[in-house]
């Protein structure tokens, strides 16, 4: 086990009214397992994400990486945290503008400990002919599999990746996804990938249904749905 | 109020930070031209009110002596309008508790009535008693520096005579306003007085009964200057003419002259730089304002505001700052401007001097100020309002980029991705960094040119009193001596060195072109006093033919090796061709210079002097100054030592000043600039930056990314700002370029990098604000959001 989340909870507090974004939550993430957290938009998963990425703090409960626990880092802590074992994947790609794809991922790689080639990264995700390509040259799904390279490259432990499809027309939402479970595949990096889109759910070895901030229902797929079969 | 004007009001305190900057920057434009342009004003306006109240001269001309009759005689010279005649001498005087040589000017008023022309003002006390033989005024600064009073009096050695004079009032003349003793260079007013006598007591003391030594007049309307000098001259020649000169070369005019002239040009050039840059400012943040605005902007054209309602909300924004700015530095103005005139009164005798804000100048400052704000918001605001409402509902296209024309000479090969995005940031768009920079080194350049002026001023005064002048003691006597002086001076127990000079007036023709000078006569072994260059090149006396200023043989049209018609003004007059063998670039006053002996051959009269050069021991000093001035023979005694070491006082003092101002200007500038560049990096990263935050960047690598194109900007502007500083010295040193002084263009390796240090801290300190905000940035709205 990678990852270890006991009896979270989040609180947010807008203006008089406090927002329950998590309630109570257990979650373990294992080793090189892929997990789907399913759930509508403010069923808390998103919340689940930040807190397990480093991002953002739980109001109560812990989180343990191998054996840390991340409520007890400071900011820099959680930089350092994010910086060696953690990879992201963003529903808007995010990539920067000003650098290719081969210089987005080397971004990444210049200040990793052990990172792959920036050229191996974008071959794994079938960009080895765009590598010298500009975000704004290059389509939505090019973009996204870029920013895929750039999160693996750095070999991370865990890989999180929140709607990464969610820009995405069917086709190449498909084609993102079967990218993310071949690098699942082959490195064996444990992944978390947020969404709303049900249909996803059969891709990952393990679904997780939020709802009002409470996980609501955990099921084990005792194969992967093949990404052909999938539609939505 | 109107819910756009809600907005307007929001989104001002919003960015508040900007906002402040850019009127800063305003506010120092139009401080200065407020300051300058008005101390000009005020100055110009005393200086007029001050000449035409007191029938100020346009000519001045001093002879050795001549009837009151040939006054009558000049004055129907064509041309001239009122004359006035006057006895004047330079006398000493014996002060106690004073180091060095007490002198006084003494100048004659009519018997009866006022003087016709350069009429004085009685401050305090009283007009003289007609008749009276022992009364004075004396000039307002010297009975301030002394604590002279009406009723106390003061010892002067007239003409060899011990005289106890007492002072019965305190008058103040324009002639006066700026008070250098003969020899000076700055007002000295514990040791130097003008003094008002009756004109037959200072005749009497003088031989000149029934007849004067000089001569004032002006010239009336219409005539020519120049024509008039020449038929005075010619009349008064037989007299011991010693050249007539006009108002322009008149030493309290031509300093106050030089002054306004400084401010009426600083009053232009430097709020212009400020007014641009803070006009730069407006643009780049505006523009970027409206590309953040775009979808607000469709929203309000979709509900039916009309393009100019949109943009008068936009314009609003320019006019914000910049009126802050311009109310700010009004009233930063007002302020520094009396304190700006008060230091004028302090140099200036004016009976009417106070800060004068005139309603034009402060109209002509909001004016120039809205036109900057126009200038700033124009692109901005016509981008606004041509956007049509549909397109403005989509997001601003992803900026494109390419590797710039610098990385493609394969320096990007060697940098890292930070590295490059950088570079790309500022080659996407080249000219706001060029213009960022431009900005950032004319913070560089004051400081250079603000420094400058002190560094040749240093060296200009390192070469006159150490390297030109190596006396200890300058000595001019009463009357020429013989040369054998040399010996008794010698025999003065502490002076180690003796050397004399001759000194005569005489007027140097070439071509149609004269100019009347002191030729000065040097012992041809002379060391103590010598001709240098400002290149520190040491030119001997000649043996025969003549070595004179760059300055004058400019004037003259003059070159090494032409041939000079010199009439001498003295004696016998006699006029003779004399070779021009050296030109000497010094840099304070204009010097003629030939061999004492030759000079003494063209002049006639015997071997004589008209003063020394002393070398004393440093404890005899005193001892020496003393027993000199007790010398019925010496007219005066100079000490060059206290003339450096004055000189350094005041410099000292003016530097620190002067830098403290200089530094803020230039500060506000470059925080200006580098303040808002990081803001609208900031704006227009800030998503990018917040992903690699996410993605494990540090704050400081992170800082790096967005900072770093500002350092690049601050890096880049430090050489341009010491080229343009190096210009603006090289206009100012044309500009002060005078008889009396001429600034090398000399800038030292310190100016340069003191320079470019503060400029680089303000850089910091501004980025280091930035950076704050940078540790703020929200890591979790990047996940959702979409720019």
């Amino acid at each position: 086990m990678i990852l270890r989340a006991r009896a979270l909870s989040k609180v947010y507090h807008m203006g008089e009214v406090d927002v329950h974004a998590l309630r109570s939550v257990d979650l373990d993430l294992e080793e090189g397992e892929l997990m789907v957290l399913l759930g509508a938009s403010g069923s808390g998963k998103s919340t689940l994400l930040n807190i397990i990425g480093g991002l953002d703090r739980p109001t109560e409960g812990h989180v343990w990486y191998e054996d840390r626990d991340l409520v007890e880092l400071d900011d820099d802590g959680l930089t350092e945290y994010r910086r060696r074992h953690v990879g992201f994947v963003f529903q808007f790609y995010n990539l920067i503008p000003s650098l290719t794809a081969r210089e987005n991922v080397a971004l990444v790689t210049e200040i990793a400990e052990d990172p792959m080639a920036p050229e191996d990264a974008l071959d794994m995700v079938g960009l080895s002919d765009r590598m010298d390509h500009f975000p704004a040259q290059m389509s939505g799904g090019e973009q996204q599999r870029v920013a895929i390279a750039r999160a693996v490259a750095k070999q991370p432990r865990i890989l999180l990746c929140d709607e990464p499809t969610g820009a995405l027309d069917v086709e190449t939402g498909k084609l993102v996804l079967s990218v993310l479970q071949e690098v699942n595949d082959t490195t064996g990096t444990s992944m978390a990938v947020i969404t709303h889109n049900a249909a996803i759910a059969g891709m990952g070895d393990r679904v997780v249904r939020m709802s009002s901030g409470e996980i609501a229902e955990v099921e084990v797929n005792e194969s992967r749905t093949p990404l052909e079969e999938i539609a939505w | 109020m109107r819910a756009i004007d809600r907005k307007l009001w929001r989104e001002l305190w919003r960015m508040k930070g900007q906002m402040f900057s850019i009127a800063m920057v305003v506010a120092t434009g139009i401080t200065t031209v407020l300051t300058m342009r008005g101390g000009y004003d005020s100055l110009a306006a005393a200086q007029a009110e001050y000449y035409a109240d007191t029938r100020f001269a346009d000519v001045w001309v001093s002879l050795e002596r001549a009837p009151e009759a040939v006054a009558a005689e000049v004055s129907r010279v064509p041309g001239v309008a009122e004359v006035d005649s006057r006895v004047t001498a330079v006398a000493r005087l014996d002060l106690p508790d004073v180091e060095g040589l007490g002198m006084g000017r003494f100048v004659s008023i009519p018997r009866e009535g006022r003087p016709r022309l350069n009429d004085i003002h009685v401050v305090r006390g009283r007009w003289l008693a007609p008749g009276a033989r022992d009364e004075v005024l004396v000039n307002g600064k010297f009975a301030e520096a002394r604590g002279l009073q009406p009723g106390d009096s003061v010892r002067a050695i007239l003409n060899g005579r011990l005289r106890t004079l007492d002072v019965v009032g305190v008058a103040n003349s324009p002639e006066h306003s700026y008070a250098v003793p003969p020899g000076g260079l700055y007002p000295d007013d514990e040791r130097y007085g003008v003094f008002w006598m009756g004109r037959d007591a200072l005749g009497s003391v003088y031989d000149l009964d029934g007849a004067f030594n000089e001569l004032v007049l002006t010239v009336a309307p219409g005539a020519d200057p120049e024509h008039v000098i020449a038929e005075v001259d010619r009349v008064v020649e037989r007299y011991g003419g010693q050249g007539a000169y006009p108002r322009e070369d008149q030493v309290s005019h031509r300093v106050l002259q030089t002054e306004l002239d400084q401010n009426r040009v600083m009053s232009t050039a430097i709020p212009t730089v400020f007014l641009l840059v803070a006009a730069f400012l407006l643009h780049l943040v505006l523009g970027r304002m409206i590309a953040t605005q775009r979808t607000e902007i469709a929203v309000l054209k979709a509900f039916g505001y009309r393009d100019a309602e949109v943009g008068r909300h936009y314009l609003a924004f320019a006019l914000a700052a910049i009126g802050l700015g311009a109310a700010l530095g009004t009233i930063g103005g007002a302020w520094l401007g009396e304190a700006y005139v008060d230091l004028y009164g302090a140099f200036f005798v004016f009976p009417e001097l106070e800060f004068l804000l005139r309603p034009y100048l402060l109209l002509a400052a909001a004016g120039v100020s809205a036109l900057a704000a126009g200038l700033g918001a124009m692109g901005a605001v016509r981008s606004a309002v041509e956007l049509p409402p549909a397109e403005a509902m989509r997001p601003e296209p992803p900026p494109t980029f390419e590797p710039g024309p610098l990385e493609r000479t394969g320096v990007g090969r060697i940098l890292p991705s930070a590295g490059r995005m950088i570079l790309r940031n500022i080659e996407r768009r080249p000219m706001r960094a060029a213009l960022s920079s431009l900005g950032v080194a004319f913070s560089v350049a004051i400081l250079v040119v603000g420094m400058f002026a002190f560094d040749g001023a240093v060296y200009m005064m390192d070469l006159q009193f150490r390297v030109i002048q190596r006396e200890d003691l300058t000595l001019t006597f009463q009357e020429s001596l013989s040369a054998t002086v040399r010996y008794d001076l010698d025999r003065l127990d502490g002076v180690t060195r003796v050397e004399t000079y001759r000194s005569v007036p005489v007027r140097i023709r070439v071509g149609h072109r004269e100019r009347e000078v002191g030729l000065q006569g040097l012992d041809e072994d002379s060391r103590l006093r010598r001709i240098v260059g400002q290149d520190g090149r040491v030119i001997p006396v000649p043996t025969r033919g003549m070595v004179m200023s760059r300055f004058l043989a400019d004037e003259l049209h003059a070159e090494t090796g032409d041939t000079l018609l010199v009439d001498v003004l003295i004696g016998e007059r006699r006029s003779a061709f004399i070779p021009l063998v050296g030109v000497v670039d010094d840099l304070m006053g204009v010097t003629a210079t030939m061999s004492r002996a030759a000079l003494n051959d063209l002049v006639g009269g015997g071997r004589v002097v008209s003063g020394a050069y002393l070398s004393v021991l440093d404890d005899r000093r005193s001892d020496v100054q003393s027993r000199l001035a007790r010398a019925p023979a010496v007219a005066t005694v100079a000490s060059p030592g206290t003339m450096y070491d004055t000189f350094e006082e005041t410099l000292g003092e003016s530097l620190y000043i002067s830098i403290a101002f200089l530094l803020g200007f230039a500060s506000v500038i470059s925080v200006g600039v580098i303040y808002n560049g990081s803001r609208i990096a900031l704006s227009e990263r800030g998503r990018e930056l917040a992903s690699l935050r996410v993605m494990g960047f540090r704050k400081g690598e992170v800082s790096v990314l967005l900072l770093g194109e500002q350092a690049i900007v601050t890096l880049a502007a430090i050489p341009l700002g010491w080229l343009i500083g190096y210009g603006l010295a090289a206009l100012v040193v044309a500009s002060l370029t005078s008889e009396t002084y001429r600034i090398p263009l000399m800038i030292s390796p310190r100016t340069y990098l003191v320079a470019a240090g503060l400029t680089v801290a303000a850089a910091v300190a501004s980025g280091w604000v930035v950076r704050r905000r940078v540790n703020r940035l929200d890591l979790i709205e990047v996940l959702k959001t979409r720019e």
